[in-house]
């Protein structure tokens, strides 16, 4: 998490933020529309690939972090910089794996409940599933009682 | 074959996945971000006033880059799941098909079988299990684990990083029981 505990700045409108991120709105767009084109949204995609049933989504997701993996390596290998001036940086996450694998799966849980993760929800949505809402809305409430449960849960 | 009939149909998986995770680079490059979906569930908690320390963060500063790709999805997925719908039923594997039809679950044509994920199904006892304790599960289990598939299972995986490789497989482990053990009891109830 890249989160910071800093305060507010009253003088940056929510709206300025808005504006000055805009540049990820098409990232987003392209993302969105590849998850309905490859059908990584599709439950029955889901229950393929738990049932070990086709090739799909371990063809997706390992061809993704192939690509994402070959341009992490060249974007070090040659200490590349963001095209705003931004240091490119990368934190190794914290070696304390309670909670990957307790977290990690109840995350699998949900994701054979739901068929669904948080991308494809958003994008079921945005397909027209409607009742996909009420999915997202649990899910914030699950990030929210985390929040609440999180100082007494093992890490 | 036409631009209009190619953006229509299903990709396959060697153009998707690669196109999937050329996502990756194109965040860093523009802006030194990392993929990351589920952490705008956590900026969804924080834009609410609220005393929990975890929730207590900049939010507009940490996360509207990602909430503003967050609504980039969802115009991307209207336009590529309506305008530009695949007009074929979806196809699915034919073991796949029996499995599910050993557990009452018909295939469809449609993303999700609209008999178990509709309104009309939310408020029976599998509806509910289904989508408002899944997506809670989804949401609890991200969090926890401090990411999701985008988060772990690509941009983790892609820096090599082996806690989101235990992070992965404990998504499977999850997927697996849910799929063959749970699923079963729950479409029965």
């Amino acid at each position: 998490m890249d989160a910071t505990r800093t305060t507010p700045q009253p003088d940056i409108s929510t709206g300025d933020h808005v504006r000055a991120n805009l540049k990820y709105l098409p990232i987003g767009f392209y993302f969105g529309f590849i998850l309905i084109k490859s059908e990584v949204v599709a439950w029955y995609r889901i229950q393929e690939m738990f049932r070990f049933q086709s090739f799909h989504m371990y063809g997706v997701i390992g061809a993704a972090v192939l690509v994402a993996a070959l341009s992490v390596w060249l974007i070090k290998r040659f200490k590349l910089r963001a095209l705003d001036g931004s240091d490119i940086t990368f934190t190794p996450k914290a070696p304390t794996y309670p909670r990957y694998i307790i977290g990690g799966t109840f995350f699998g849980l949900g994701w054979a409940a739901t068929g669904a993760c948080p991308g494809p929800i958003l994008a079921l949505i945005g397909s027209g599933l409607s009742v996909f809402l009420v999915v997202l809305a649990s899910a914030v409430l699950g990030t929210w009682t985390y929040g609440l449960l999180r100082h007494k849960l093992p890490h | 074959m036409g631009i209009l009939e190619f953006l229509q149909q299903p990709w396959p998986w060697y153009v998707a996945g690669p196109l999937i995770g050329l996502t990756v680079p194109l965040l860093l490059l523009v802006g030194g971000k990392h993929f990351g979906v589920s952490a705008n569930l956590r900026h969804a908690c924080a834009i609410i006033p609220n005393r929990i320390d975890f929730f207590n963060y900049d939010w507009r500063k940490a996360g509207i880059w990602n909430l503003v790709f967050t609504a980039g999805i969802l115009i991307g997925a209207l336009v590529g799941g309506v305008l530009l719908a695949n007009p074929e039923p979806l196809q699915v594997a034919a073991a796949t098909q029996a499995d599910l039809a050993e557990i009452g679950v018909a295939t469809d044509g449609g993303f999700v079988p609209s008999e178990i994920y509709s309104w009309s199904n939310l408020l029976t006892l599998p509806g509910l299990l289904l989508m408002v304790g899944g997506g809670f599960l989804v949401g609890f289990g991200a969090r926890y684990a401090g990411g999701c598939t985008s988060g772990h299972a690509i941009m983790g995986l892609a820096e090599l990083q082996l806690p989101s490789l235990v992070a992965v497989i404990g998504f499977f482990v999850g997927g697996l029981v849910m799929t063959h053990s749970l699923l079963p009891l729950i479409l029965g109830l």
